[in-house]
């Protein structure tokens, strides 16, 4: 017992300890059980190393280890492995009805595969010059190599054509049609007076855009509310080509597409066209000038989602 | 230079270097699509298209003399080539095992033939191979007093002996990798034989015999020295630069702070006296070129400057940038003296000829633009 004990505590005289041990219980089995062991899983793996298990089964490979394998199994092995095609063959002519199917669609899908692994093999076979490498595009200096490659924005292509797009008011935009909005929808009417009679005022259920230095008409004279709830300063815009998204300042409601009026009144629904101020993004004219205001369209409803999100027109 | 005096097109991808010839007759331009263009620049017409590289053309360069041009590539290769016929001299340099950066020529007034000799991010073959640095060499610069500089990724400057491809001294002192570096005696090699404004634009000079155009340069060679020593600045992606006096001393002279992003580009004035570093901190400072003082900070760009030249008379400096324009400095005002827009895109690589009536501009818009006064 006490040798179990001292085997416990130190691992590394384990060993030794348990050889001893076992010879004891070997002697006298029954004295050793009706002691007291702390430890049972030390008893455990004492027993496991006293009367091994095994996994069950495993008796194949028991033989082979203990007697190797017959004679000719190489042989019948190749043997075998060669005729299998033919015997393949044979039952794919022999099969009919749904296993043939069955069987046949199972062959096909292994052709292609066996197909592309040779083909596979042979591509890595194959010397490749180191020349074949196909040139990359986006050519850069040698000082520019292995730099963070920061995608860059393109320079505005023409300005010409960018300024004659901006007369006649026309865009390519992402989105090129938008839901009609009715009057209704966009206005609520408030009613005035002394008596609620009257029904001039109209409150603007949509998302604002109002100046920076905006006076508010008097309340008397006020047609058009823009409560200040619905009011923003700043967009979302997404670069396309970057593909980065800037919180950025907005300058203006360029084009309502659904009425000059909304325009007018700085409403912004899904579709319409704002200029935001891109100084931050760095963008630079031909000319070498940083650009300091450039277009956006809406891509979600801003009344719905609390916030604009719009994508730069490039 | 105020005006630009042709566009021109023919490249189909970035212009990644430009290089005038060293009496300004020609210009080559070395390109992403895999080819170096040749110019003439009386008549600012393409002369011939050198194909044979199979990947982008990194750098190109001229030996003194004029009879080659030289190509290096991101294809491991440098190709030599004939710049009256537009032929490949031989087969490709092989024997880099990355891409080639940098390349320079032997000055002239010490070699008659202009030997060539290769260079690349880590080996020089052909004639021996200078292989310590541990990461890739961006510049190459061989001096006028048999000494070949190289600075490396490594962040060091190392010297060799050209003779013999010993070691001689290795300078160190930056923090980040090196980006550049520049001798004062840049311009007097590179020009060789030809005297800056002293023939009518786009002829080409000539000499009765290769003597007396060695003579010419060593004589040339011989002033400038005497004028100035030969000094190495360095600049860094550390934000600063170093000058270094590397013939007689393992110290630097100065170390030159200031610039708030990497250092990219630096240039020597043909005389000395002045030192630009172009910074991505889209400003380009001027330092005094012999004792490395502050002078100031030319600001104006709205993108990061790539590269820098001066005139060859240093009275002007011209800067590229990554907001697709060029600027001229006037260096007696300190201000910008011209604006040059007209590039759709980033200007990668300028040039000033060497014989001072204009400059070329090159970069991702494909285009090269040709600057006269």
């Amino acid at each position: 017992m006490t040798c179990l004990k001292s085997c416990m505590s130190s691992p590394n005289e384990c060993n030794a300890a348990l050889r001893k041990c076992t010879i004891s219980i070997l002697i006298d089995s029954t004295k050793l059980l009706c002691c007291q062991i702390t430890s049972y899983c030390s008893l455990l793996s004492l027993s496991s190393r006293i009367f091994p298990l095994k996994p069950q089964n495993e008796y194949i490979e028991e033989s082979i280890k203990k007697h190797g394998r017959r004679m000719d199994h190489d042989e019948k092995k190749r043997k075998k492995e060669a005729r299998e095609v033919h015997t393949k063959a044979a039952m794919a002519q022999k099969l009919h009805g749904l296993k043939a199917k069955l069987y046949n669609k199972k062959r096909h899908a292994e052709k292609i595969q066996m197909k592309k692994t040779i083909k596979m093999h042979e591509e890595r076979n194959n010397k490749h010059k180191a020349d074949d490498k196909p040139v990359s595009e986006g050519a850069v200096p040698t000082y520019l190599l292995d730099r963070e490659n920061q995608t860059r924005a393109k320079v505005l292509s023409n300005m010409i054509k960018q300024k004659r797009k901006e007369k006649a008011g026309k865009w390519s935009v992402p989105l090129p049609k938008v839901k009609g909005l009715e009057e209704a929808e966009v206005f609520k009417v408030m009613k005035t007076g002394k008596k609620q009679s009257k029904q001039w005022k109209r409150l603007i259920t949509k998302a604002t855009f109002v100046g920076e230095g905006f006076t508010r008409k008097p309340p008397k004279y006020e047609r058009f509310i823009r409560p200040m709830a619905m009011r923003y300063k700043k967009a979302h815009v997404t670069h396309p080509e970057l593909a980065a998204t800037f919180c950025l300042p907005i300058l203006s409601v360029k084009k309502n597409p659904n009425s000059p009026l909304y325009t007018q009144l700085g409403v912004m629904t899904k579709g319409t066209i704002i200029e935001v101020n891109v100084s931050e993004l760095g963008l630079v004219t031909q000319s070498g000038k940083v650009v300091w205001g450039k277009y956006a369209q809406i891509t979600n409803n801003p009344e719905n989602d609390g916030c604009i999100n719009a994508v730069l027109l490039v | 230079m105020t005006r630009c005096t042709s566009t021109l097109t023919g490249h189909t991808e970035a212009i990644l270097q430009v290089c005038f010839s060293p009496d300004g007759s020609k210009l080559a331009t070395a390109s992403g699509d895999k080819t170096v263009r040749l110019w003439d620049l009386l008549t600012e017409t393409p002369i011939a298209t050198l194909t044979g590289h199979t990947n982008w053309v990194q750098c190109v360069a001229w030996s003194a003399n004029m009879s080659y041009l030289v190509s290096g590539s991101m294809d491991n290769t440098v190709r030599v080539w004939d710049p009256k016929t537009g032929k490949n001299l031989g087969n490709a340099l092989k024997g880099h095992n990355d891409a080639v950066t940098s390349i320079s020529f032997e000055p002239m007034h010490k070699n008659i033939n202009c030997t060539v000799r290769v260079w690349d991010a880590t080996l020089r073959k052909l004639i021996f191979g200078l292989s310590q640095h541990t990461a890739a060499v961006m510049a190459v610069k061989w001096g006028g007093e048999d000494v070949i500089y190289t600075a490396s990724r490594d962040k060091s400057i190392k010297l060799w002996d050209s003779k013999e491809g010993k070691l001689i001294r290795t300078l160190n002192g930056h923090a980040h990798w090196i980006n550049h570096i520049a001798l004062t005696t840049d311009l007097v090699l590179r020009s060789g034989p030809f005297e800056p404004n002293s023939g009518i634009i786009g002829v080409p000079l000539k000499f009765s015999s290769a003597q007396e155009a060695f003579n010419k340069a060593t004589e040339r060679y011989q002033a400038h020295i005497k004028a100035n020593s030969e000094k190495l600045v360095s600049c860094s992606d550390d934000f600063t630069l170093f000058l270094w006096d590397g013939l007689s001393s393992k110290k630097p002279i100065t170390r030159m702070t200031g610039h708030q992003q990497l250092v990219n580009n630096v240039c020597f004035s043909p005389d000395g006296r002045y030192l630009a570093s172009a910074g991505f901190d889209k400003s380009v400072k001027l330092w005094d070129g012999k004792t490395g003082k502050f002078l100031t900070t030319l600001r104006g760009h709205v993108g990061a400057v790539y590269q820098v030249a001066f005139s060859p008379d240093s009275r002007l400096l011209i800067s590229s940038s990554k907001d697709s324009t060029c600027k001229i400095w006037d260096l007696k005002t300190f201000k910008l003296k011209n604006d040059l827009p007209g590039h759709s895109d980033e200007v990668f690589a300028v040039d000033w000829c060497p014989m001072g009536w204009g400059g070329g501009s090159g970069g991702k818009d494909k285009c090269l633009k040709i600057w006269k006064c």
